[in-house]
């Protein structure tokens, strides 16, 4: 029988919740790594017994774990991750240069065709990849090394690269985020990459259309048409149709075009996910409303789902890696909140309810559709 | 003919305990002048788990919210190849690996 597993990292621990086809009754376990922040766990595409997870400390630094058996056992492995050759700088919160410093993996993402070779998005901002499954690290320099990049800044929340998009039709090309940089795009493997940035417009920086230094908070795409890429930015919601290369404001309706996640209908290109929040400096819902709006055109017209979510005092935050959604037919759709809760649909987002309410604040969730 | 290794008692932090799978305190066997570094090149040979927990993997610089205490004596900011106090390197008081109070 189908089933889903839900992979949740929260600030003291990872949770692993799995349902059969249904999805109506939950087992939670954890948590996993206890006391530890869990920024990112994902499984293998090709492989879901294959996960990896970063879990990280202010205090011990970096570790990144590994397991075989679908999250039964896990094994630390290789948490060295060294800048390529003489790290330089890049700009710093008061305009002097600073020097990169790694602090965490914030995301990572399996590759789409090898269970061994995963990619990993680090603060301060930089690509990784492994090929041995996660034992030896190496960095695509060649981002870092982009003659815009002593020009990135951080955002409040440093300087994360905190989403990798491997192209599913394009082997070779990928596209990265970064607060507060922007999008990048490498069409041969990660070698060399491109700011994708054209179209955006963001008013808290000197030059609001300048090629790099907007905050992208999350992008998304759907894997059979890989052109199309949707973006949640600190501000505006946007969308483009040429892989990057230029995007157009798809807000339309919404209460508030700040956010943090955004993501895609599994099986209907053109419906897209947000959780809109009141503004940048209130990063809790409008009006005590936790509503996920959905557009089935793509953008511009959206609907709010809230049937089941709290519609009154409600003032928690959805981080942009905490939302996912499963391959389920119907689509399954999941979120998790600061507060500690993890909601769940069934039905691409009609009705919701809380798989589990009280964890430590949710930092990721990721969905694995198991056979 | 050289000195037989010492046995070094390590006192870890509850996280790095669990990273490490061990209860209580460790024991390493140094050979030679026994430090900072001798006593952690001989913990992370045998947890190698424990490599870039403490000290940084490139530059073995201590993590700046952990903290080397022996004998009632913050050793933290001593070089890290000055000899352990003799009481660590006669093995009857452990060296603590201490994280800083912080956080929730």
């Amino acid at each position: 029988m189908s089933g889903v597993r839900v992979l949740v990292g929260t600030k003291k621990g990872a949770f692993v919740l799995t349902a059969e086809g249904k999805r109506d009754k939950w087992k939670v376990e954890g948590p996993l790594f206890g006391g530890w922040e869990i920024y990112h766990l994902k499984g293998s595409p090709v492989d879901p017994s294959r996960l990896y997870a970063s879990q990280t400390s202010g205090w011990f630094g970096q570790v990144v774990q590994r397991s075989d058996d679908g999250g039964k056992s896990w094994e630390a492995v290789g948490n060295q991750f060294t800048y390529d050759g003489v790290p330089g700088t890049h700009q710093w919160y008061d305009g002097t240069q600073h020097p990169w410093e790694f602090k965490r993996v914030w995301h990572l993402e399996p590759s789409l065709t090898d269970p061994d070779t995963v990619y990993a998005g680090v603060e301060d901002a930089a690509l990784f990849r492994s090929t041995d499954g996660g034992r030896t690290w190496q960095e695509l320099a060649g981002l870092r090394g982009h003659e815009t990049g002593a020009l990135w800044a951080p955002g409040a929340g440093g300087m994360g690269l905190h989403t990798i998009l491997l192209d599913p039709v394009h082997p070779s090309r990928i596209f990265i985020a970064i607060s507060a940089a922007g999008v990048f795009r490498s069409d041969d493997a990660g070698a060399t990459w491109k700011p994708m940035n054209q179209g955006l417009r963001s008013e808290f920086i000197p030059d609001p259309t300048a090629e790099v230094g907007h905050c992208v908070h999350r992008i998304a795409l759907h894997p059979s048409r890989p052109e199309t890429l949707f973006m949640q930015k600190h501000w505006d919601v946007m969308r483009s149709d040429d892989a990057g290369a230029s995007w157009r404001e798809v807000s339309g309706n919404l209460p508030s075009d700040f956010g943090f996640p955004i993501d895609v209908h599994a099986h209907e290109p053109e419906t897209i996910y947000v959780v809109p929040i009141t503004s940048d400096s209130l990063h809790y819902p409008p009006e005590g409303k936790l509503r996920v709006y959905r557009s089935k055109t793509g953008g511009n017209e959206w609907e709010a789902l809230t049937r089941g979510l709290p519609q009154s005092d409600c003032y928690v935050n959805v981080l942009r890696d905490a939302m996912a959604v499963d391959a389920l037919d119907s689509c399954g759709i999941y979120f998790g909140t600061t507060g500690g809760q993890v909601y769940a649909s069934a039905d691409a987002g009609d009705h919701w309810s809380a798989i589990v309410r009280d964890l430590p604040a949710v930092l990721s969730v990721e969905v694995q559709t198991l056979p | 003919m050289s000195a037989a290794p010492q046995r070094i008692r390590v006192a870890l932090p509850a996280h790095l305990r669990t990273l490490a799978s061990v209860g209580g305190e460790v024991e390493v066997e140094v050979e030679g002048a026994v430090t900072q570094r001798s006593v952690l090149d001989a913990l992370e040979a045998d947890y190698p788990v424990l490599r870039g927990t403490i000290r940084d993997h490139v530059s073995f610089r201590r993590r700046a919210f952990l903290r080397f205490f022996a004998c009632q004596q913050d050793l933290s900011l001593d070089s890290p190849d000055a000899p352990l106090p003799a009481a660590v390197a006669a093995g009857t008081e452990p060296l603590l690996i201490v994280g800083a109070i912080a956080g929730g």
